[in-house]
């Protein structure tokens, strides 16, 4: 591992996959995952198939706040839009093949129109503004009624790949797997191009790669489109999971969740995009699992799962704000040096409050 | 007429929102924390008042001074448990804490008995009389909404303009650092920051409660109130205040004068619309920051 570490030439930061340790290792997990719907029943596949939807959206989450340091609080608006778009168009008679691109297509273009006035806004008003618009955009398809159905909620027909119909879960899991290993694919090559070094740029500071010529407006708006493309795609796979839509599944709650996601998983790491989704979709299996043993007075509550969600929130903020990633990198770093690794190594850095606004 | 009556009865909601959003900017000010709890404090404090007077048969005026002092003391508690160790990290995770913290108090409240899943009514010495002015009718709630409103901001003016603490308050948010330099106690004033908001937020949820009922998700309103602050310039308290009653009149002519479905989205469209021409609020200051 340690050898990995030690740079000696610029190429290996832009390599994708380091050594062939590494590229045996990937084989092996996407071979494991490939071959899950054989190895699980139906209802947990149907869970690792929210996993797989889960990380799309989220990497698109992930593209905006850990990568360009935009906060999004209107991930739930580009997952209606990429819902409703699909939806829409699917209804109408036009095949998934084109559905699907032009879910992410019309998405990325509500990204740009709410990049472009967010261009002058950063950190709290840009929130406020992503967030507005999500309102909005709620508001818009309940009651645009002759396309969305409004509150009735719009029923999806069964997804078609060149002619051949994605009716069972199985395939519909290795549909949405193969489309995460693109989208992941697509955005590690993305953070390797001058693209994504510009993002990083910004994201580590906007006045530095300004003056470094980094164009703001430019790879601001990219980031957006990218970043909308992405849950746009994510939207129209969860409208075909969830079979029936309507405009009340795509609320602040979810926004919310898209947010936990990318920080429990860890700001800034693509594995985080994953860890993450699988915590936001396995916390209530685990939670109703829990049920049983705990005493009836507590276990009957209903707002339990909502409780446990808003602790271990805090919990992973206070205690670990790597994420699950960080924390998977620093018991790695612990292990491969073992004696050596002190407290202090992993202790996290304070700082005086610097204001935004001075 | 119908105009006027419009326009008051959406300044008194108005004024909630300029109550909430006043409890976002104390401590924004003061920690550069965007609170995102703050209504769920005020729901909080509305529970708060429906036990002391309705569940324990206190006068009223006692009841909502228990309440208030109730919440007060949650925001101390919350600030010492969740957000003193937060502090020195970056904003972001801050706000993560309390949107955290807003889940968990919407989810303990149903959990604790007598409060429940049910909504509640809180009983009020003044529910259903109205003031007629002229021609114009006011229930009372609205009149005490206002009145509270005026008298809670020039009190808080008075604070921050005339007593040691409050301006020590107003030097620790203009420079944390130096402010400390100079023998200010940051970390007390930002408990009693907390509190205060608190405090605040208990207020609006308590006069809030006649026209809503008290229930869980009476916090969201908080959401609508970022608009509020964020039409003020979220740095300014005038600027909270008009932001709010903006938005609360806005809103209220928009449900009365247009089609169905803009009420809501109202304080949206105009915030989305004010941000693009003033990307710092109203009353903002646009400094542009040192590297």
């Amino acid at each position: 591992m340690a050898s990995n570490d030690l740079r000696i030439d610029h190429g290996q930061d832009l390599v994708l996959v380091p050594g062939r340790a590494a590229a045996l290792r990937w084989l092996l997990i996407g071979a494991l995952f490939v071959a899950l719907p054989w190895l699980i029943d139906e209802y947990f596949l149907s869970q690792f198939t929210f996993i797989c939807i889960y990380a799309i959206a989220g990497l698109g989450m992930m593209v905006l706040l850990g990568y360009t340091g935009l906060v999004s609080f209107g991930q739930a608006a580009f997952l209606a839009i990429g819902a409703y778009t699909a939806g829409a168009l699917e209804t109408a008679g036009v095949p998934f093949v084109v559905a699907l691109p032009a879910a992410g297509l019309v998405a990325a273009g509500a990204g740009v129109m709410i990049g472009l006035p967010a261009l002058r806004m950063t950190g709290l008003f840009l929130a406020i503004a992503t967030l507005s618009f999500a309102f909005i955009v709620e508001e818009v398809i309940t009651r645009w009624t002759s396309v969305t159905r409004g509150s009735l909620g719009l029923i999806m027909p069964d997804a078609t790949l060149f002619g051949w119909a994605i009716d069972s879960e199985r395939k519909f899991y290795l549909l949405c797997l193969g489309i995460l290993v693109l989208c992941l694919l697509g955005v590690a090559n993305l953070l390797r191009s001058p693209i994504g070094r510009a993002f990083i740029a910004i994201r580590d500071s906007r006045i530095a790669a300004q003056s470094m010529g980094v164009n703001l407006a430019i790879y601001q708006t990219l980031s957006f489109a990218i970043g909308a493309a992405l849950t746009g795609f994510a939207g129209a796979l969860l409208a075909h999971k969830l079979t029936f839509i309507t405009p009340e599944q795509f609320g602040i709650n979810v926004s919310i969740e898209m947010l936990t996601l990318v920080v429990v998983g860890g700001l800034g790491s693509l594995h985080g995009v994953v860890f993450g989704a699988a915590f936001i979709i396995l916390l209530p299996q685990v939670i109703a699992g829990l049920r049983g043993l705990l005493p009836d007075a507590i276990a009957n509550q209903t707002g339990i799962e909502t409780a446990a969600f808003g602790i271990i929130l805090i919990l992973f903020i206070i205690v670990e704000p790597g994420g699950i990633y960080g924390r998977w990198q620093s018991l790695r770093r612990y292990w491969s040096e073992f004696p050596f690794c002190k407290a202090g190594s992993f202790k996290r850095q304070r700082s005086f409050l610097k204001s935004e606004r001075w | 007429m119908i105009f006027l009556q419009q326009v008051v009865s959406g300044a008194a909601i108005g004024c909630i929102y300029a109550m909430v959003a006043l409890g976002f900017i104390l401590i924004y000010k003061a920690t550069e924390t965007i609170n995102f709890a703050q209504g769920d404090l005020m729901m909080v404090g509305a529970y708060f008042g429906f036990t002391a007077v309705d569940l324990w048969g206190l006068p009223y005026w006692q009841g909502v001074i228990v309440a208030v002092a109730g919440t007060a003391v949650l925001g101390v508690v919350i600030e010492r448990v969740l957000m003193r160790p937060m502090i020195g990290l970056p904003a972001f995770a801050i706000v993560m804490v309390t949107l955290g913290l807003g889940y968990l108090l919407r989810s303990l409240v149903t959990m604790v008995p007598g409060w429940g899943t049910d909504s509640h009514k809180l009983t009020t010495p003044y529910t259903g009389q109205v003031l007629r002015l002229g021609d114009l009718v006011v229930s009372q709630e609205h009149v005490v909404i206002i009145a509270v409103t005026v008298v809670l901001i020039a009190g808080l003016y008075l604070f921050f303009r005339g007593t040691r603490t409050g301006i020590a308050m107003q030097a620790a948010s203009q420079n944390q650092m130096a402010a400390g330099y100079m023998g200010i106690p940051i970390r007390r004033l930002s408990t009693l920051i907390w509190a205060m908001s608190a405090a605040v937020a208990a207020i609006a949820g308590i006069l809030l409660a006649p026209l809503t009922f008290v229930h869980a998700q009476v916090g969201l309103i908080g959401i609508k109130a970022f608009p509020a602050a964020v039409l003020g310039g979220f740095g300014s308290m005038p600027g909270a205040i008009v932001g709010g009653l903006i938005l609360g009149i806005c809103e209220s002519l928009a449900g009365f004068y247009l089609p169905e479905g803009f009420k809501d989205v109202t304080a949206y469209i105009l915030l989305l619309a004010a941000l693009v021409f003033w990307p710092q609020g109203l009353f903002g200051q646009s400094v542009r920051k040192k590297v």
